[in-house]
C-alpha cells in the first residue's frame, strides 16, 4: 500500500485506462480522442500543482474530477458534440470494470489490423503514451502514433462499437500483449515486465466479469501467471538469460505458481480445450516438483500443434521429442523448419540445433549451429547464455 | 537564518507529451524532495501560481497574461529557510525543478 500522500505504483497509467473508458462510455466511441485529451489534461493539472499542493487524499478522484469538468465543458462549447451527445450526467452506479471491458473489446475490435488492436489497447485501456508502446514493442514511435491515429478513424469511420464483442480476439490480443512482454528481445526490461503485468491484469479482469468469463480466459491467466513465476529465475546473476533445466529453482515465485495452478483447476470446465489450456498445462507440468513427464509434454505439443500449426510450436514440440525418444529424432523434426522462411533469423532454432547436435555427439555440427545461434542472438543476456554453453562444451 | 523564495521557471509546452507514467514519477521526485525539505524544518510554504492566466497593470492599463510573453513562465514559488545564499542555492540544486526548469532564488530582505 502508499503511504498517505505517496501514490501506488503505475496509478496513473491505471486511472488512465478507467477514466478515459468511463468518458467513452458517455461520450461514444467516435470521442475516443476526446476523451483521451480531457484525462490527458487532468494528468497535466496534476503534474502543475501537485508538486506546490501535495498529494490530494483521494488522488483518482480529484483526477476523475478534472477530466470530468473538461468533458462538461467541451460539451457545452462545441454544438456538434452536444447535439451528438446527450448532456447525461455521470452515472455513479456504474459498473466500472464492464466500462473497461468494453474499451478494451472496442480496441480489439476484429476490423482493426492485429498490430492495431495491441498499440490501441496499450495506449487507451493501459495508459502507456506512444513512446512507451514504441520502446516495449520495439518499433518506431512515428509508426506506432500512425497506427493509432489510423484505428481511431476507422473506430469513427466504420461507427466501430464497443459491447463484449469477440471475446476470443480480445484473449488473442491479450496474449500477444504478454508475448511481446515475456520474450524480452531486448529493449527496456522494465517496460517488458509492465507488459506483463499488464496483460495479467486485464486478462483477469476479463476472466473474473460475469459478462466475459470463459474457461479459456482462466486458462490464459493460468498461463500467464505460470510463466511469470519463473521471470525472476530466467536472468541469472551474470544478467545471462537462463533455460528451464539451469535455472534456480528456489527463485520461482512459488504464490505465482499456486495461483496459476489454483486457475488451471478453474479452467478445465466447458467443452473446448484451447491452445491457451494446452499451453498452461505443458507450463505446469515444467514446474512440477519430481523429474518432467516429458511425454505428457509430447501428447500435449501434438495437440497443441493441431491447433497452432505455426513453426514456434514446432520447434518447442521437437525439444521435448528429443527428451522422449531421442536427440536424432528431435534434429529429424527439425529439418523442415531450418527452410521455414519466418525462422530465418530466430536464434532459438539453431540453439536447439545445436544443443541436440551436442547430445548426439557430433561436435561439428553443433559448433555450426551455436555458431549461427550467437550472430542471431537478439539481445546481449542471450549471447551470453549461448557463450556460456558454447564456452563450457569446449 | 533568512527567507528564500524559489521562483520556478518552466517551459509547459512540454507537459503535453509526457506519458501517464512519466508524469507521476516527475511528480514523485517533487513531493520526496518537498518532504525532504519539510523534515529538515527549511520548507515554509509552496504557493502554486495559476497557470495560463494572470494580468500586467501599467499606469492605467490591464493586460491580459504573465508579463513576459516569452515561453517560459513561473509555475509557482517555494520559500526556504537558509543562513546564505549558497546554503540555498546547496537545497535548491536537490530540487527536481533544477533539472526540468531554471531556479530563480532571492532572498527576502529584512530591516
Amino acid at each position: 500500500m502508499a503511504a498517505e500522500g505517496e501514490l501506488a505504483a503505475h496509478l496513473f497509467r491505471r486511472e488512465s485506462g478507467r477514466m478515459v473508458a468511463s468518458l467513452v462510455r458517455v461520450l461514444g466511441p467516435r470521442y475516443l480522442d476526446l476523451a483521451e485529451d480531457c484525462v490527458q489534461e487532468s494528468f497535466i493539472r496534476a503534474l502543475e500543482r501537485w508538486p506546490f499542493e501535495g498529494v490530494p487524499a483521494n488522488p483518482a478522484g480529484w483526477l476523475t474530477l478534472v477530466a470530468r469538468n473538461r468533458a462538461i465543458d467541451r460539451l457545452r462549447r462545441d454544438k456538434r458534440l452536444s447535439t451528438d451527445v446527450p448532456d447525461t450526467s455521470f452515472d455513479a452506479s456504474r459498473d466500472e470494470t464492464a466500462e473497461q471491458l468494453e474499451l478494451i473489446s472496442l480496441c480489439c475490435h476484429p476490423s482493426l489490423s492485429e498490430e492495431s488492436r495491441i498499440a490501441l489497447t496499450l495506449k487507451t485501456a493501459c495508459g502507456f503514451s506512444t513512446g512507451e508502446i514504441a520502446r516495449a514493442l520495439l518499433a518506431q514511435e512515428t509508426a506506432v502514433a500512425q497506427r493509432i491515429v489510423r484505428a481511431k478513424r476507422q473506430i469513427r469511420d466504420e461507427g466501430l462499437n464497443a459491447g463484449i464483442a469477440d471475446s476470443s480476439t480480445v484473449l488473442r490480443v491479450l496474449y500477444l500483449l504478454y508475448n511481446e512482454g515475456y520474450s524480452a528481445t531486448g529493449g527496456d526490461e522494465l517496460l517488458r515486465t509492465d507488459l506483463c503485468e499488464e496483460a495479467i491484469r486485464l486478462t483477469m479482469m476479463v476472466a473474473d466479469h460475469r459478462s466475459s468469463a470463459s474457461p479459456a480466459a482462466d486458462a490464459l491467466v493460468a498461463l500467464m501467471l505460470l510463466q511469470a513465476a519463473r521471470f525472476a529465475a530466467r536472468i541469472d546473476d551474470a544478467g545471462a538469460l537462463s533455460v528451464l533445466d539451469e535455472q534456480d529453482r528456489g527463485k520461482w515465485d512459488a504464490r505465482l505458481i499456486s495461483a496459476g495452478l489454483e486457475r488451471l483447476r478453474r479452467s478445465a470446465r466447458g467443452e473446448t480445450l484451447t491452445m491457451y489450456h494446452l499451453q498452461a498445462e505443458i507450463a505446469s507440468l515444467h514446474m512440477a516438483a519430481q523429474r518432467t513427464d516429458w511425454v505428457r509434454i509430447n501428447e500435449l505439443y501434438d495437440a497443441l500443434l493441431e491447433l497452432e500449426p505455426t513453426p514456434v510450436v514446432k520447434l518447442n514440440r521437437a525439444v521435448a521429442v528429443a527428451r522422449v525418444a531421442g536427440a536424432r529424432q528431435g534434429i529429424a523434426e527439425l529439418v523442415e523448419l531450418e527452410r521455414e522462411p519466418s525462422l530465418q533469423n530466430y536464434h532459438l532454432l539453431p540453439a536447439v540445433l545445436g544443443a541436440l547436435w551436442r547430445e548426439a555427439g557430433d561436435a561439428n555440427r553443433a559448433s555450426h549451429y551455436e555458431r549461427r545461434a550467437l550472430v542471431l542472438a537478439p539481445t546481449a543476456a542471450e549471447r551470453r547464455l549461448l557463450e556460456r554453453r558454447v564456452g563450457s562444451m569446449g | 537564518m533568512a527567507s528564500f523564495i524559489l521562483l520556478l521557471h518552466e517551459d509547459p509546452s512540454g507537459f503535453a507529451a509526457l506519458s501517464p507514467q512519466d508524469m507521476q514519477n516527475i511528480i514523485q521526485e517533487y513531493t520526496a524532495w518537498s518532504d525532504a525539505m519539510r523534515r529538515k524544518g527549511v520548507l515554509k510554504r509552496g504557493i502554486k501560481l495559476e497557470d495560463g492566466a494572470g494580468r500586467t497593470v501599467k499606469g492605467a492599463v490591464v493586460t491580459d497574461g504573465p508579463y513576459s510573453e516569452a515561453k517560459e513562465v513561473i509555475g509557482g514559488i517555494f520559500e526556504l529557510e537558509a543562513d546564505t545564499y549558497d546554503a540555498a542555492a546547496e537545497l535548491a540544486k536537490t530540487c527536481p525543478h533544477a533539472k526540468y526548469g531554471v531556479i530563480e532564488i532571492r532572498r527576502v530582505e529584512i530591516g
